[in-house]
């Protein structure tokens, strides 16, 4: 397939059909919407074969209707934002409980109120604990190449969870890029349709899930699905890998480092808002700063190692949140902090809330960041450890 | 070097779409891409903004553009009300469908460009398309003037986006432009 100028959205598209997708069930709502449109019409031209499209009317019954089409062994996606990501939640926990590979694209948007149609990673962040992975894509092409890895990570016999692929509303999901898609025969063999390991339409071998857990039973489920996934950081850097040596893109990182092997200061964050930054660290550098970024690309599971090797090596580490915890501070700040306590890792971290809702990172923006960090690192001492960055004042 | 476009039209004339037809016309060429609208809540009418990024190398920068090299004005009631120069680079260009003279429009400008480029796509899109929807003539305009890229592509990329005769006209409709386009150097 040669390459094309289309949206995140379209590129979250084209990979459910290039996957082979069994089942769809969705709701609208903007900036999602033109995903679940492009599978329609991929259905209304004929060009999907076996693809059950299930209109449901909201977003917790399209959940559980991905849950049962998962339960029967179908390969099965959704795609939703926000609101209506939040109104999942409950099922999100019964997807990831019931061990079933579902994969959805959000498509990050500030929740509300006040109501806004634009980026902000809280509504994905939210979900941390359902047990769902999550992959924070950068640009339109790993949105794609995010989905084919999702179903083939997430459908490994020793994960058995659902898949979060997470692109930023417009940015990523309304802006048209060069994305370079397969053909159809390489993401066959890459992906082979699902085995899964219980099946409800196997009348032969009948067995019900979500029963009841006792005392006695729950706790050892819970370790199941936390062992399960530990293991996925294996099998993501393991399917990373053979992606990058089949189709040329690597993704055996679960960081993607970006200059920072003699860097002093790292810009560290997540999904679309990297790019920018990646354009500033080339900016930066012919100034004369030595810096480098390290995009997270898997926030779950999160890469523990690997954040420890790279604070080993710098000396200070901006972290860039696009999401806030109320009452706390930062999510990716907050764990990153958190995993690196009871190491011999101790850059100087700052957290610069940036970007919610919409509000533009631009290279001037990391540039004034680079500067505020030099002068801490110069000092020794934090001036504060939350920036409110954008504040009007 | 990279190239950045700055489209100002209202909801309803295609703003969103010519910036993507741009794009593909300059993918066609094998040239990196980006095409985004700024992302407002769109209404038929309400000044639009749309944008397009051209490079030789894959286009990282996720942000608006504030500093275009070149502006693209779909509709001249425009200049009255939104300052369509705003972050224009030095040497940048602007180009305005209007049938209003070189000096009527540089009066309205709130700064002087290198280059200004006018052209009356409104009445070509009245005559060929038989509506006031100039976002395909316009892009004659910017082929014309900036060289960025070729009628020729601007013309594939028009028929890739609408298909059978409505293409077709179109894409004539972008030639006539291309070929009425007067480019003032100031």
């Amino acid at each position: 397939m040669p390459k094309k100028v289309i949206s995140g959205n379209y590129a979250a598209a084209y990979a459910t059909k290039h996957a082979r997708v069994e089942v769809v069930a969705a709701y609208p709502i903007t900036p999602q919407t033109s995903i679940i449109e492009k599978i329609a019409e991929f259905i209304a031209n004929g060009e999907v074969e076996n693809l059950e499209y299930v209109p449901v009317e909201s977003e917790h019954s399209a959940m559980a209707a991905c849950i049962g089409a998962s339960a029967t062994g179908a390969r099965t996606f959704t795609a939703t934002s926000a609101q209506g990501l939040a109104l999942m939640h409950e099922m999100l926990h019964w997807a990831a409980g019931a061990r079933l590979p579902v994969v959805m694209v959000d498509v990050n948007r500030a929740m509300a109120p006040p109501w806004s149609v634009w980026d902000d990673q809280t509504d994905s962040l939210a979900q941390r604990d359902t047990g769902w992975l999550q992959f924070y894509a950068e640009n339109n092409q790993e949105v794609y190449d995010g989905v084919l890895m999702a179903f083939k990570i997430g459908e490994h016999e020793k994960v058995n969870l659902p898949v979060m692929i997470i692109e930023s509303a417009f940015i990523l999901s309304h802006t048209y890029d060069v994305v370079d898609m397969l053909e159809q025969e390489e993401v066959d063999e890459f992906l082979p349709p699902r085995k899964p390991l219980y099946s409800l339409t196997d009348f032969d071998n009948p067995f019900s899930i979500g029963a009841l857990g006792t005392p006695a039973d729950y706790y050892e489920f819970r370790y199941k699905i936390a062992k399960a996934m530990e293991e996925a950081k294996k099998i993501i850097k393991e399917v990373g890998k053979e992606f990058g040596e089949k189709f040329g893109r690597d993704y055996s990182q679960m960081i993607e480092l970006y200059k920072t092997d003699d860097a002093d200061i790292v810009f560290m964050g997540m999904g679309s808002l990297m790019g920018t930054v990646k354009e500033a660290v080339d900016i930066l550098r012919s100034e004369g700063y030595k810096v480098g970024a390290a995009k997270v690309r898997w926030f779950r599971p999160f890469p523990r190692e690997e954040l420890y090797e790279l604070a080993k090596s710098v000396q200070g580490i901006a972290v860039l949140d696009r999401n806030f915890s109320f009452g706390q501070e930062g999510i990716l700040f907050n764990e990153a902090k958190g995993i690196l306590y009871n190491t011999d890792a101790k850059p100087i971290m700052k957290n610069y809330i940036v970007g919610l809702g919409g509000r533009d990172l631009t290279v001037n923006d990391v540039r004034k960041i680079a500067n505020n960090m030099k002068k801490i690192i110069e000092k020794g001492e934090l001036d504060k450890e939350i920036d409110w960055y954008h504040l009007k004042r | 070097m990279m190239i950045e476009i700055r489209f100002h039209g209202r909801g309803g004339q295609g703003a969103v779409t010519a910036a993507n037809i741009l794009a593909e016309g300059a993918f066609l060429e094998g040239k990196y891409v980006q095409a985004f609208p700024f992302f407002g809540v769109e209404r038929r009418g309400a000044p639009v903004t749309a944008f397009t990024r051209i490079d030789e190398k894959p286009i990282r920068i996720k942000t608006q553009i504030y500093e275009p090299d070149v502006v693209v004005v779909l509709d001249p009631s425009l200049l009255d009300t939104v300052d369509v120069t705003a972050g224009l680079k030095e040497g940048g260009m602007v180009i305005v469908n209007t049938e209003k003279t070189k000096e009527e429009v540089l009066e309205k400008l709130k700064k002087k460009p290198a280059k200004l480029t006018l052209v009356d796509a409104t009445t070509i899109a009245l005559e060929i398309l038989g509506l006031p929807i100039t976002n395909t003539s316009i892009l004659g305009a910017v082929a014309k003037a900036t060289g960025i890229v070729k009628i020729e592509s601007v013309e594939e990329a028009i028929k890739e986006t609408f298909s059978g005769e409505l293409g077709e006209k179109n894409a004539k409709a972008a030639r006539e432009a291309f070929e009425k386009t007067v480019v003032y150097e100031l």
